[in-house]
């Protein structure tokens, strides 16, 4: 049995024990230790019951947990050693799982962290690696955020909308480190997608696989950021695009729209152009138009300028930049793109190196740093 | 989740409301302030925002190479403008929070008992591009 496998049968694995009658911040922390258990034992000794090995496991790992917390407050034993009759729940259990995990008490650092925990089945220490965080800071964040939901209490769980923002998160964190966080968020929205009748869950698993499916065109073997005209389209996953834009179009068909729908029906038109030129500009165009009415963000705007800029040229672009708020990240990016389209290459050049200033990223300041150069060295050789 | 970098100036901030030199401090607050960065470091491991605290030795020495690509050093400098003494590195979920953590780790005690109010410098780290770029 693989990771992944095991993985996937933690959030049920976790249900059994709290209807048990475990509550759920012990239980969390008695499956971590079963999942560690097994991560350790398996390779050797696989068991022929996976899951009950793991019920087993953690199920005593939690009576040994409760006893020395209670030991520890009034030296007596009070936790029954058989468990109760495992209720079959007619609720959805693992559903519940992802709405206590995105409890809109938490806050998104802290939903992301017992998301990936107590649905995705990672270990504190993967987590912890995944963030750059030391595994300590992990850990202390994870049992305040459990904290936090007993606190408010389990009865007022998050929603698939607060989930899929916390999934949203996952997935945009990117590639960085031991666990493919990316593939992590994909298998998670496909689980959710999948439980959750919402056509938007279904959007934004499409949004995901068609953005996964050029992963490979979007960095050079340097690291370097490699923008989407540029991108060799011969390497982009096209199974995973089929699947991405099948799952959208059955999504669309239900008229339901939304943002994440939104924004995978203007991936799914630049997968389905052969090459740059061909990239339907007026479509999605007027796929950002719908985005806006649903989802009016600076982001959005800023990226339906560029749109613009495409389908109408330059200055209509620029017109369309001129509305949106000069705060948002990469205005500057967009804006010096837009001129050099328009003409104006000594302009381009000083925002192109503006841009580089205030880039959120490394890759982003390099890329716009070499864009300076471009620009400075065509001016020196028609100069 | 963003990383901020919290730098602490041994010189070429501002001047704290709170300026007399540790030197100069009894050594009872001395201790007071030392033992608050502690609590200050723990209590933000509880909240899981710690990444890292360092101090860093006052004197630094400039290294260059040399022609035959040897270290050649200079100074230190006495005279050097910015001098950092050490920082913290949070992970955190808003801008807002680093703010105001660097404000809460300003109010130290220094001599008097009195909050230092000392300035922080707050840096935000770069970190990857998001696979989702629009």
């Amino acid at each position: 049995m693989d990771d992944v496998a095991l993985r996937a049968l933690v959030p049920h694995v976790l249900s059994v024990l709290v209807r048990r009658g475990a509550d759920f911040a012990t239980a969390e922390d008695a499956v971590q230790e079963a999942l560690i258990r097994a991560l350790r034992t398996w390779p050797d000794d696989p068991p022929r019951d996976p899951e009950g090995w793991l019920v087993t496991v953690a199920w005593r790992a939690f009576l040994d947990m409760a006893r020395s917390e209670s030991a520890r407050r009034d030296r007596e034993l009070r936790v029954e050693v058989d468990p109760p009759p495992g209720e079959v729940s007619a609720l959805d259990d693992t559903l519940h799982l992802y709405f206590l995990c995105a409890h809109p008490d938490l806050t998104p650092s802290s939903a992301v962290a017992l998301t990936l925990r107590a649905v995705g089945g990672l270990t504190t220490r993967q987590i912890a690696e995944a963030y750059l965080v030391p595994e300590a800071t992990m850990a202390q964040r994870i049992s305040r955020a459990k904290r936090t939901v007993a606190a408010a209490g389990v009865e007022r769980p998050g929603d698939v909308r607060t989930v899929m923002r916390v999934l949203y998160l996952v997935f945009n964190e990117g590639y960085s480190g031991d666990v493919d966080l990316a593939a992590e968020a994909i298998r998670l929205t496909r689980q959710l997608a999948s439980q959750a009748d919402d056509p938007e869950a279904d959007g934004l698993l499409a949004l995901m696989l068609l953005h996964h499916a050029r992963r490979a065109s979007r960095t050079s073997p340097d690291g370097a950021l490699v923008p989407l005209a540029e991108q060799d389209r011969s390497r982009w996953d096209t199974a995973t695009i089929a699947e991405g834009v099948a799952i959208l179009q059955a999504a669309l068909a239900r008229d339901r729209l939304g943002e994440y729908q939104c924004q995978a029906a203007i991936a799914a038109l630049h997968a389905d152009a052969p090459r740059f030129d061909d990239t339907d500009w007026v479509q999605i165009v007027e796929w950002y138009d719908e985005l806006l009415r649903v989802a009016d963000t600076p982001v959005v705007r800023l990226n339906r300028a560029v749109a613009v800029g495409e389908a109408d040229g330059a200055p209509a672009g620029l017109a369309a930049l001129a509305t949106v708020d000069e705060g948002v990240p990469r205005h500057t990016a967009v804006a010096a793109h837009l001129h050099e389209r328009n003409g104006d290459l000594e302009l381009a050049a000083r925002l192109y190196a503006d841009a580089a200033r205030s880039a959120p990223n490394l890759a982003e300041r390099d890329h716009q740093t070499r864009q300076a150069a471009r620009v400075n060295q065509l001016l020196r050789e028609s100069g | 989740m963003a990383k901020y970098l919290l730098l602490k100036h041994y010189q070429g901030a501002p001047e704290p409301v709170n300026c007399i030199p540790m030197s100069e401090w009894t050594p009872q607050e001395v201790s007071d302030h030392i033992r608050f960065m502690q609590d200050f470091g723990a209590r933000l491991e509880e909240t899981g925002e710690l990444v890292d605290a360092q101090g860093l030795a006052p004197e630094g020495r400039w290294v260059t190479a040399g022609a035959d690509g040897q270290p050649i050093t200079d100074g230190p400098f006495a005279e050097t403008k910015d001098l950092i003494a050490g920082w913290m590195i949070v992970d955190v979920d808003s801008e807002e929070r680093a703010y105001q953590l660097a404000a809460e780790l300003s109010r130290a005690p220094g001599a008097g008992g009195e909050p230092i109010h000392e300035w922080l410098e707050v840096r935000a780290f770069m970190e990857a591009p998001p696979t989702i770029e629009g």
